[in-house]
């Protein structure tokens, strides 16, 4: 029902809020399915990727969980936060009709790029500066502990945080702009 | 990136927090509060004979009203910046100011002879008035644009306008103790269009500032 799982989502991000990486990821798990769906209900015609507001909706409601109100629903929010990206990802995908031709001759001309995901954030990430890029994707893909990625790079804990939560940002504030 | 991998990446910075919005919005209000005191004490300050206006029914209708706007203005600009929440019922409350201030003019034109309509309604402050609302909310205006980019409107365009809106109540505030021009005549036009103007330029910085 949807009152139960209003309530568990409000429970898992309360307990994110106060801390709890655990309840953080299931929030996050369950907000990803929900958005999921969403997503495949409003993208009728294609051109836009349901995963990619998945993943996006996903980043913008970590960069923006200070705006949620512990005792407001999470739904309705989580549903402006995924409507919102949904209509930004079709906004974009007009202005970006335009520029296809170049981005190809791009892609062709640097063979590296085609190691890289398909996805809308996999390009994002690969824009990062390389510190940044390294951290983010040891912790993401390769599904390194930050301690794990400290010590992979020589870094401090505080550092690797540091990195990880800029380069988080930066991506965010890349799908951010028109 | 699969999905999961970001789960993974958003996971290992649940530490990083940012100030929630609700206090952030308390922050906002009371350094634009001073930004524009500090403008308006330096700029142009209360008029001379301000302790005796203070008894005059007019003057302290110019207090009333745009009060009234300003947390009206403050209360939608929150809901705003939140995705989700109930715009609709706070947005109804902005009818609020114009509605007293039509009463107020309505009033006006029947008290006062037809004769000087004419010169209470253009007063004698119109380009100060003008001038000076504008130039106290510039301050404000842009620690509200700073504010909603740390929060989440989905629709940044009028939440913008809705910050301008705010600045201008505030501003209007302030420069209402300096106007020696009463009538709610006078305010219900020129206040009107000198806020207008900071809700317009909220309207356009709003839709490029507060994207996310």
């Amino acid at each position: 029902m949807n009152g139960d799982a209003e309530k568990e989502l409000a429970t898992l991000l309360r307990a994110a809020i106060a801390g709890d990486e655990g309840a953080y990821a299931a929030f996050l798990g369950r907000t990803a399915a929900i958005v999921r769906g969403f997503a495949r209900r409003k993208i009728v015609q294609g051109g836009v990727d349901p995963e990619d507001i998945v993943q996006e909706t996903l980043l913008a409601i970590h960069m923006k969980r200070h705006t949620w109100i512990s005792d407001a629903p999470v739904l309705p929010w989580i549903y402006a936060i995924a409507r919102f990206k949904l209509i930004d990802a079709f906004r974009k995908r007009g202005h970006r009709v335009e520029i296809e031709i170049g981005d190809i001759a791009e892609t062709v001309a640097q063979p590296e790029a085609e190691t890289v995901s398909d996805r809308e954030i996999g390009r994002a990430l690969d824009g990062l500066a390389p510190g940044q890029r390294s951290v983010v994707a040891a912790i993401s893909v390769e599904g390194r502990s930050i301690g794990e990625t400290a010590e992979k790079f020589g870094m401090t804990e505080t550092a690797v945080r540091v990195a990880l939560h800029r380069g988080l940002r930066s991506i965010a504030r890349k799908f951010g702009r028109s | 990136m699969q999905t999961n991998d970001l789960i993974n990446a958003l996971k290992a910075d649940a530490a990083k927090q940012a100030m929630p919005l609700g206090y952030a919005w308390w922050v906002a209000i009371a350094a634009a509060t001073i930004v524009a005191a500090v403008a308006f004490f330096v700029l142009i300050g209360p008029r001379p004979d301000f302790a005796a206006a203070a008894h005059t029914l007019r003057f302290l209708l110019k207090f009333i009203v745009m009060l009234t706007l300003t947390v009206v203005a403050f209360g939608l600009l929150r809901v705003l910046s939140r995705p989700g929440s109930n715009v609709r019922g706070v947005a109804y409350w902005l009818v609020l100011t114009p509605v007293l201030l039509g009463a107020a003019v309505v009033a006006e034109l029947f008290v006062v002879p037809t004769d000087q309509l004419l010169t209470v309604w253009w007063g004698s402050n119109v380009y100060v008035c003008l001038t000076f609302i504008p130039l106290i909310g510039l301050g404000p205006l842009a620690i509200f644009l700073v504010a909603l980019r740390h929060g989440a409107p989905t629709r940044p365009g009028p939440a913008g306008a809705v910050a301008g809106l705010l600045a201008g109540g505030i501003a209007a505030t302030f420069y209402a103790a300096h106007c020696t021009d009463d009538s709610p005549l006078f305010v219900a036009t020129w206040y009107s269009i000198a806020i207008a103007g900071l809700v317009v330029l909220g309207a356009i910085l709003g839709r490029r500032v507060a994207r996310w």
